[in-house]
């Protein structure tokens, strides 16, 4: 049942770096790998506050805006000084290797001592349950992974209705047609490198904001931790996809999350298997591989049935 | 009032390939004007639609809109006073939203895109209104994403917003040359009736000497980055396509004559 709460759990916080992804990827059709630096950038940052006795939130907040920075620095050279979207995202996530090792001081941190998120969960949590111990369909379980869990939904819900809102404002709805139709977009009026840029820097503040949430969930920062993340994140979104479509906004962000949780469902259930975890990464590249080809090569299958395609 | 000073643009200039797409080009374009833009293949006609929109930089020249010194402002801030309609019937709509948010963002044109709701109930009724009125039953398909229509229905709807918000000029860059026959009638239709009803200041380049003949109170002919004719007024009315293409040949046949005048001039002194 831990193992069950805790996936559920790390799904719920690594929805959030699924959900800067979405914004990235899908909304802006702009591949930015920057998350694996922003990742670690909002993790440092708020290890580096909290074991300085900085308050949680705070130090929440603090990483979100890194992270917001660090993506307006991908979109300014990748609209400003036109350099390739990916060479770009290269370049910022490279940089920030350098950054966070500074922040941090050394290339890990613990903050188990230290007051976090998961500190005020846990005493909202025993206050609830008034100090009795939780069971869950029979299986005993901590006040701390409850609430965790619960603190880690309740926080990705409500971002995910704010991102529901906002791409439906009049801003937003400028930064969905600027990654539908640029050409489109600047004849109305609107400045598309700056969409850009804002666009970036509101998914590095999410995927920011999952590593320093990430890092209160499991009590430490490490500098490697953000390798891969882009992948994870991107793994999420197609998994969403798959479930929900790609037709409507609501459904997209509700998608990814469900996505993002089912991912670490699977993860859970493949290393209970006995997977070795050196080989995490490996498997989800080449999960995100099939997944990317999968769509064309049924199209091609479906097209040899029916005879060739008129041309 | 728009009014271009005498622009000149050369592309991949020093290179075997340089193309001087436009050659000092001027043109003043009174206010309610309509005017019609013909010419050969590599005429300067679409470049200079393109001048006037900001999708370059010219190399020399200026170019006003409403007074305004517009030739160093970026597309984008140019997108603010000028509709546009491109020939591909996809470049002016985004395919994967609804109808009712295109024409929203064309709604805003010129205003600042804040944190307001996009999509507020007095404009959906304003959106179904204008939208009945083209007769294409796209009413009750405010919500459908635009990819999912014909080229010539989103080539009306990209009309629609191009001329929501009442642009100082509006440039039609060949609207109609992708569609099918009748969907190009009827796009030709409501561009003369919304150009005609709002009093459009509006630049229209097409490659069919018919629209050319009858629609518009201006005719301009191009040929190789120059403004060759300027029918106005009377002289504009009278007009036939046939005319138009005596013209064509006209300067056809010159080209030819300058061509083997200079093969003539070289056999004799080279």
């Amino acid at each position: 049942m831990s193992l069950l709460l805790g996936a559920l759990t790390l799904g719920f916080i690594f929805a959030l770096i699924a959900l800067g992804v979405y914004i990235s990827f899908r909304i802006f059709a702009f591949p930015d790998i920057t998350a694996d630096g922003s990742s670690t950038l909002g993790a440092a940052l708020a290890a580096m506050l909290l074991v300085h006795n900085v308050n949680p939130v705070l130090g929440t907040a603090v990483a979100f805006i890194g992270g917001f920075l660090a993506g307006a620095v991908t979109g300014i050279l990748a609209t400003k000084f036109r350099i390739n979207g990916l060479l770009a995202g290269i370049l910022v996530m490279t940089g920030l290797y350098s950054v966070n090792l500074h922040i941090m001081g050394r290339s890990n941190i613990s903050v188990l001592g230290s007051k976090t998120l998961s500190t005020y969960a846990e005493r909202i949590g025993t206050s609830v349950a008034r100090g009795h111990a939780l069971n869950i369909l029979g299986w005993e379980v901590t006040s701390l992974e409850v609430s965790s869990f619960v603190a880690s939904f309740l926080f990705v819900s409500a971002v995910g209705c704010v991102m529901y809102v906002f791409f439906q404002t009049s801003l937003g709805t400028a930064m969905r047609a600027t990654g539908d139709n640029s050409e489109m977009i600047r004849a109305l009026g609107v400045n598309d490198e700056s969409m850009i840029i804002l666009g970036l820097a509101i998914s590095n503040g999410l995927i920011a904001l999952g590593g320093a949430l990430i890092v209160q969930y499991q009590g430490f920062a490490d500098v490697q931790m953000g390798i891969g993340i882009v992948v994870w994140g991107l793994a999420s979104v197609i998994i969403g996809e798959a479930l929900v479509g790609t037709l409507q906004l609501g459904l997209s962000i509700t998608g990814a999350i469900m996505g993002s949780v089912l991912f670490r469902l699977m993860i859970a259930i493949a290393l209970r298997m006995g997977l070795n975890p050196n080989d995490l990464k490996l498997v989800t590249a080449v999960f995100v591989f099939l997944a990317l080809i999968t769509p064309a090569l049924l199209k091609r299958l479906r097209n040899r049935h029916t005879g060739p395609a008129h041309a | 009032m728009l009014e271009i000073r005498s622009i000149g643009k050369t592309f991949n200039s020093g290179t075997p390939n340089e193309l001087r797409a436009l050659q000092n080009v001027s043109l003043k374009v009174d206010d309610g004007s309509f005017v019609v833009i013909i010419g050969t293949n590599g005429s300067g006609k679409s470049t200079l639609l393109n001048a006037v929109a900001g999708s370059f930089f010219v190399d020399f020249g200026a170019i006003l809109l409403g007074g305004t010194n517009v030739t160093r402002w970026p597309e984008h801030r140019r997108g603010k006073l000028i509709g546009r309609v491109f020939q591909n019937p996809f470049a002016g709509t985004a395919a994967n939203m609804s109808i009712a948010e295109n024409l929203a963002l064309a709604a805003q044109r010129g205003k600042p895109r804040r944190l307001s709701w996009l999509l507020r109930r007095n404009l959906l009724s304003q959106f179904r209104d204008r939208v009945s009125q083209l007769n294409m039953g796209l009413e009750d398909r405010l919500k459908n994403p635009i990819g999912s229509l014909s080229g010539g229905q989103r080539q009306a709807l990209t009309l629609l917003m191009a001329s929501w918000q009442r642009p100082q000029v509006l440039l039609l860059d060949e609207h109609t040359a992708a569609l099918d026959p009748k969907s190009a009638d009827q796009v030709i239709a409501l561009t003369d009736a919304i150009i005609r009803r709002d009093k459009l200041t509006a630049l229209m380049v097409t490659h069919s000497m018919q629209q050319a003949a009858n629609l518009a109170d201006r005719l301009i002919m191009m040929h190789r980055g120059r403004v060759i004719q300027d029918f106005q007024g009377a002289e504009k009315k009278r007009i036939r396509a046939e005319d138009l293409l005596s013209r064509f040949e006209e300067v056809r046949r010159a080209e030819l004559l300058d061509e083997s005048a200079a093969a003539m001039l070289r056999r004799a002194y080279i």
